[in-house]
């Protein structure tokens, strides 16, 4: 018996038979036949997306506040009838070389498609990758323009590039000045000296003088975006006498110079902000009432779109108590334009993916402008932005007039007196 | 620009050097005495700054208040460290040490990550946004506590060292480790003592520091840097010189910021580190290699 047993494992280790290769042909014949729906089988499993954000170090808050948009994304977008979306999260750590190594280990893992990173250097970094490895990346926000000029074939952005938040700030602002009857003659411009900093501070170069502002720049300061005493910079954009202060910032530093202006006792006519920090949860808790007033000039959300109320109520049921900003929309709509993709796909497949990518056309969207779709470079270049303030813990829209739910308070309340 | 405000930024320079020499003093008395270079030493700074946030968010206990008990947690903290882990390493080549505190500083850095977080975390007293305005200057007040707290901390260790028999015994140990070892001196238990006194300053000034700046944990290594650019300026070992290193820096920062740009600071800073190291390579007060 034993040794019967042992000859027939034995035949069955013998290469091949008669029966191996009828069961061989068998399958292969049912492997082919069913080719044509593999992709029908595709769509049935989720689309694997590696989030990569700055989970950690100096932009941490920032990118906890995106991982919002993402936390909400998954049971909105089943809602619409959009297929489901496997998210893989990765941290940035706020750096540039560790934002390439991450986007490098998540494709190596198996994700489809790249969403991210908040910075501009850090997707700057990221969008070589993709396109290296032709991995279709999503940009939530990143303003930069040098990304989406580099001819990439898998880099989108639906986010506005420093020269169309600028212009649209400056149109915003002159919108408020008109408004109010008053602006400042000088202001003192403050800003971080990382990527999406200097490309704000080369813009404003750019752009300010193709809008005959009632202000002119008195002074320039340059910092650091982990300085953790911005007590000079203040004091020297006080030196100026400037009336009010233009800032490109992010959080922590946000919340430094508010400390300063009310440690040294300037209350500028207005705190106009260009860029992320001022208009963030994190600041409005941390700093109470010294929080109102600062005017963010801000890729913000269309509040009247249907879209952007189910996005505020799946915001409040998941995370109360938190405002829906430019990190969670933008984030959402990255995650937005990946489940739009796939669907149309119908595919994983990363040029299938970033085909379909291409060809997106999403009215139903939450950013203001005509909604979601790409230019040849790959940028949404639709899209519009608006004037927010901050009032009591909430923020509001006071410009562009279309799109306004409050009316600006200015001059800004001084700190000494609130 | 107002005359007043290079008035301004120095008392600021100042008061924020004052604390950076306090901190810097911990790294020196360890050096100083042990001759071991306390890599880990601003990862314990981020320890003492985390304890006085934890405890300001719990009970509302005002840091300044907080220093002694806090100093004393650095102390025990310091004391268990150099009895238990570095007493061991102390005849071994200086690269293993080297290791040996960077690796307890990764430590440090991943456990206040793991139980803290990644975000900036602060302490907001009654006077964090107050300022005192004396004529045309205006000091910010927290600056002003801070500073006089790091003075106090340092007169008391000063004192400590030069009228306590403690404090003599070690300074023995440090002018002499063969002698002290004939005089019947437990110099490892000294040893661990410094390692203590060290890690209390350090502790100090994480309690004080938390009142000026936010704290994250990847915050330490970059305090540490410092830490060795007032100490080597001032002079290794010496305790006058880590302050009036730490002064020097802390003034340097604000006047670079000032003149320059701000965004140059640390620059500057690195700067004076190189004239020093040049023209003076003990350092300001350092003593010279017989």
């Amino acid at each position: 018996m034993t040794r019967n047993s042992s000859t027939k494992s034995a035949r069955a280790g013998q290469g091949v038979t008669r029966r191996s290769v009828a069961a061989g042909l068998g399958a292969a014949g049912l492997l082919a036949g069913t080719a044509p729906f593999n992709i029908v089988r595709g769509q049935g499993a989720a689309l694997k997306v590696g989030v990569l954000l700055p989970r950690s170090g100096t932009q941490a808050g920032i990118g906890q506040d995106c991982q919002r948009g993402v936390d909400i994304a998954s049971g909105l977008l089943k809602d619409l009838g959009y297929p489901s979306l496997q998210i893989m999260n990765a941290d940035t750590e706020s750096n540039v070389d560790n934002s390439r190594a991450q986007a490098e280990k998540l494709i190596n893992e198996g994700a489809q498609l790249l969403v991210g990173a908040f910075d501009s250097g850090q997707s700057t970094a990221i969008a070589q990758v993709a396109e290296q490895k032709g991995i279709p990346f999503v940009i939530n926000i990143a303003a930069a323009p040098p990304i989406t000029e580099q001819g990439y074939k898998f880099v989108f952005r639906n986010f506005p590039v420093a020269g169309t938040i600028l212009g649209d700030a400056f149109a915003n602002q002159k919108e408020i000045f008109a408004a109010t009857g008053s602006a400042p003659k000088t202001v003192a411009f403050l800003h971080v000296n990382d990527t999406f900093g200097m490309a704000m501070k080369g813009g404003i170069g750019a752009v300010m003088p193709k809008f005959d502002m009632p202000y002119k720049i008195v002074e320039q300061i340059a910092y650091d975006p982990a300085a953790r005493d911005l007590s000079v910079e203040v004091a020297k954009a006080k030196a100026t006498g400037a009336e009010a202060l233009l800032v490109v910032s992010r959080l922590n530093d946000a919340i430094l110079l508010t400390r300063e202006l009310v440690k040294q006792r300037w209350s500028p006519m207005a705190v106009l902000s260009m860029g992320p920090g001022w208009y963030e949860d994190q600041y409005l808790k941390t700093l109470g009432k010294l929080a109102n007033g600062p005017l963010s000039f801000v890729p913000w959300y269309d509040p009247n779109k249907k879209l952007s109320k189910q996005l505020e109520t799946a915001l409040a049921k998941a995370h109360p108590g938190i405002n829906l900003n430019t990190n969670h929309v933008y984030t959402f709509e990255a995650l937005l334009v990946a489940a739009d993709a796939y669907k149309r796909a119908a595919s994983t497949d990363p040029k299938a993916l970033a085909d379909a990518i291409r060809k997106t056309n999403i009215t139903e969207n939450v950013s203001p402008g005509p909604g979601i779709m790409f230019n040849e470079k790959g940028q949404n270049d639709k899209l519009k932005n608006s004037a927010i303030q901050n009032r009591d813990g909430k923020l509001v829209t006071v410009a562009p007039k279309t799109a306004a739910n409050a009316k600006v308070e200015w001059p800004m309340k001084p700190y000494d007196k609130r | 620009m107002p005359a007043e405000i290079y008035l301004n930024v120095a008392v600021g320079g100042l008061l924020t050097g004052l604390v950076y020499g306090l901190m810097a003093l911990g790294l020196s008395v360890i050096f100083g005495v042990i001759r071991v270079v306390n890599f880990a030493h601003g990862e314990m700074m981020t320890i003492a700054m985390y304890i006085a946030v934890a405890l300001f968010s719990a009970f509302k206990l005002d840091p300044l208040v907080m220093l002694v008990p806090i100093a004393a947690v650095l102390f025990a903290l310091g004391y268990v460290m150099q009895a238990g882990l570095i007493n061991p390493f102390i005849n071994r080549p200086e690269h293993s040490q080297f290791m040996l505190l960077v690796a307890v500083a990764l430590i440090m850095v991943n456990g206040l990550l793991i139980i803290f977080g990644p975000d900036a975390r602060n302490v907001q007293t009654s006077y964090s946004f107050d300022s005192f305005q004396i004529g045309p200057l205006i000091v910010d007040a927290t600056k002003v506590y801070a500073g006089a707290a790091a003075i106090t901390v340092a007169a008391a260790l000063f004192a400590f060292f030069r009228f306590s028999y403690l404090g003599q015994a070690i300074r023995a140990c440090a002018d002499n480790y063969t002698g002290a070892l004939v005089v019947g001196l437990d110099v490892k238990r000294l040893y661990a003592l410094t390692f203590g006194l060290g890690a209390a300053c350090v502790g100090a000034a994480g309690a004080i520091l938390v009142l000026i700046i936010d704290v994250t944990p990847p915050l330490g290594p970059a305090y540490t840097l410092l830490a060795f650019v007032i100490v080597i300026t001032g002079g290794l070992g010496s305790m006058p010189g880590a302050l009036l290193g730490g002064i020097l820096i802390g003034m340097t920062e604000a006047m670079a910021g000032l003149f320059f740009t701000p965004s140059a600071k640390s620059m500057f800073a690195f700067g004076i580190l190189v004239v020093v190291l040049l023209f003076r390579p003990q350092g300001i007060m350092g003593r010279k290699a017989a």
